[in-house]
């Protein structure tokens, strides 16, 4: 055999067990925790009444929202949020990849898509109402009347950057359509996508506590302009500490999911940088 | 042509780009026939549309006119019987598939069962060298790893003949000539017709069992030299013979011609 080949690069690993730990847990909550001190002593200090200590808030976040009120205002909350992404990743990504690959079908949709993608999601509300009143439907609607936009032109902005090369690679093997846009043309959209899918997680979260607060008699964002209306600031400021946490779990999640499926992309990265 | 069976005939190919500030003729008048288990390289100078010729009868680009026929039937599209190794291993090798996913890509549409599947897939992989990287991925190898998985991706399809552009002018000297002695390998023990692009000389007469030296923008057919080397040929002793010298002094010489625009010199 001619053969004479290397060896195959690995990650480098090993930094020392304490550094980790520091660098998984300390820094990243050491901040809030201090941020939480400073708020307990400044609303202490302070006699504003809309400004409760964390002490209270919490106790407030534990009668709220453990019990009746997880199955009546949060589960719908996250169910309709859940619905939105769902909807919301698959119409971006199947329409982009369409729009991407067609160039008859760009032309005739971008006048189009700018406008739509102009109008704030918030104004169609009152329309959307109408059409199909104060449903779960409605509010799904509005949710993916605004995350769409991001991973849809991500998503076409992608298709459209597919390699030359690898594409002469794909003519020249003969490989078939349908091989094509999932061996090539998704994944090499696929950082592109992910870039749309995390803008589009928090304009869905946003739309879901708007669609909330304009139209409900259930749900987080219904909830928290419930207890300011009603002068219960604590449970106001918590509602407001649950959808931080939503947030955070979202892009936790989001996170996983991203890594997974950009495994080889940050891998490239890792590899450039060595 | 005695007993060997002609398997790609090209005649007077043309192709002409159109521009808007108006049309470049990339190719003049281009014809040559290649026999089955032939090994031949294609030199000229730079930007003499070597690349224009090869997409030409890997059928990516139509020619403006003019014939390229694969076992007497006109190539109009990219064929089964031909597999192309790009110059660019990084953008040709799909860096979320791993080594051997990338192999495997093109036969996925061939009505193969899964042993042969596998079997043409390891069997390819081997004789790069690389069935120890199969479950890689192509960026955690090194650049001469990664072209020879794209040979491997390229022998595995079986095509009857190997297309290779440049497959070699981003790598190092070294693994340079290793890659050499994998290619002539690859002639020689499995019988594999190769036509050879490159720009490298050397390199040219090192490989080939016939070199077309090009002429410069628009295209046609310098020489058509026979290479009458021995056909085991070794990095060493090879390139120390002195015939290996005349016929690289000839065709450097007719190259230098070529960039001045005159016509063959008499042997």
């Amino acid at each position: 055999m001619t053969a004479q080949t290397g060896r195959i690069a690995v990650r480098p690993r090993g930094r020392g067990v304490g550094r980790r730990v520091a660098e998984g847990f300390l820094y990243p909550l050491g901040l809030p925790f201090l941020l939480l001190v400073v708020w307990g002593m400044a609303s202490t200090a302070s006699e504003n009444r809309f400004f409760p200590g964390p002490l209270t808030i919490f106790e407030a976040f534990g009668d709220t929202w453990v019990g009746p009120a997880f199955v009546d205002d949060v589960l719908p909350s996250l169910y309709r949020l859940a619905l939105g992404i769902t909807a919301s990743i698959v119409i971006g990504i199947a329409a982009g990849t369409l729009i991407g690959l067609f160039q008859w079908l760009r032309e005739l949709l971008e006048p189009l898509l700018e406008f739509f993608r102009a109008i704030p999601p918030p104004v169609l509300i009152p329309v959307v109402m109408l059409l199909l009143g104060i449903t779960d439907t409605m509010k799904v609607v509005v949710i993916v009347s605004g995350a769409v936009w991001p991973i849809l032109l991500n998503t076409i902005d992608g298709v459209r950057a597919t390699d030359s090369v690898m594409s002469e690679t794909a003519d020249s093997f003969r490989i078939t359509w349908w091989e094509r846009l999932w061996f090539l043309v998704l994944p090499a959209a696929s950082p592109r996508i992910m870039a749309g899918v995390r803008q589009g997680l928090s304009v869905a979260l946003i739309l879901m506590v708007i669609s909330e607060m304009f139209a409900s008699s259930a749900g987080l964002g219904y909830r928290i302009a419930y207890f300011q209306r009603n002068y219960l600031i604590a449970e106001m400021w918590s509602g407001i500490l649950l959808l931080g946490l939503v947030g955070v779990l979202l892009a936790a999640t989001f996170g996983v999911v991203e890594r997974r499926v950009l495994r080889w992309y940050h891998g490239i990265r890792e590899v450039n940088r060595a | 042509m005695p007993d060997r069976s002609m398997l790609l005939r090209v005649e007077h190919l043309r192709k002409v780009y159109g521009s808007a500030t108006g049309d470049v003729e990339a190719i003049g008048d281009v014809s040559f026939t290649m026999d089955a288990g032939e090994l031949v390289c294609i030199v000229g100078p730079s930007g003499c549309g070597k690349t224009t010729l090869l997409k030409c009868l890997a059928g990516l680009l139509r020619p403006t006119s003019g014939i390229v026929e694969m076992d007497g039937v006109p190539v109009t599209g990219p064929s089964p019987a031909m597999a192309v190794v790009f110059q660019e291993y990084g953008r040709s090798l799909y860096p979320w598939l791993t080594v051997r996913g990338n192999v495997e890509l093109p036969l996925r549409h061939k009505r193969l069962s899964r042993e042969a599947r596998e079997k043409l897939v390891t069997d390819a992989l081997d004789a790069v060298g690389l069935g120890h990287a199969a479950r890689s991925h192509p960026w955690q190898l090194s650049g001469g790893m990664q072209q020879r998985v794209a040979i491997a991706r390229a022998v595995a399809y079986q095509p009857e003949v190997l297309i290779m552009d440049e497959p070699f002018a981003a790598v190092d000297a070294q693994t340079r000539a290793d890659l050499e002695d994998l290619v002539r390998e690859l002639h020689t023990a499995r019988g594999i017709s190769i036509v050879f692009v490159t720009h490298d000389i050397d390199e040219s007469v090192y490989l080939g069992e016939r070199v077309l030296v090009l002429s410069k923008s628009p295209t046609w057919v310098q020489e058509d030299l026979a290479i009458d080397l021995p056909p085991e040929r070794d990095q060493i002793t090879t390139r120390a013979l002195l015939r290996f010298t005349e016929l690289r002094t000839h065709v450097y010489d007719q190259i230098q011609r070529a960039k001045r625009g005159e016509t063959a010199a008499a042997r």
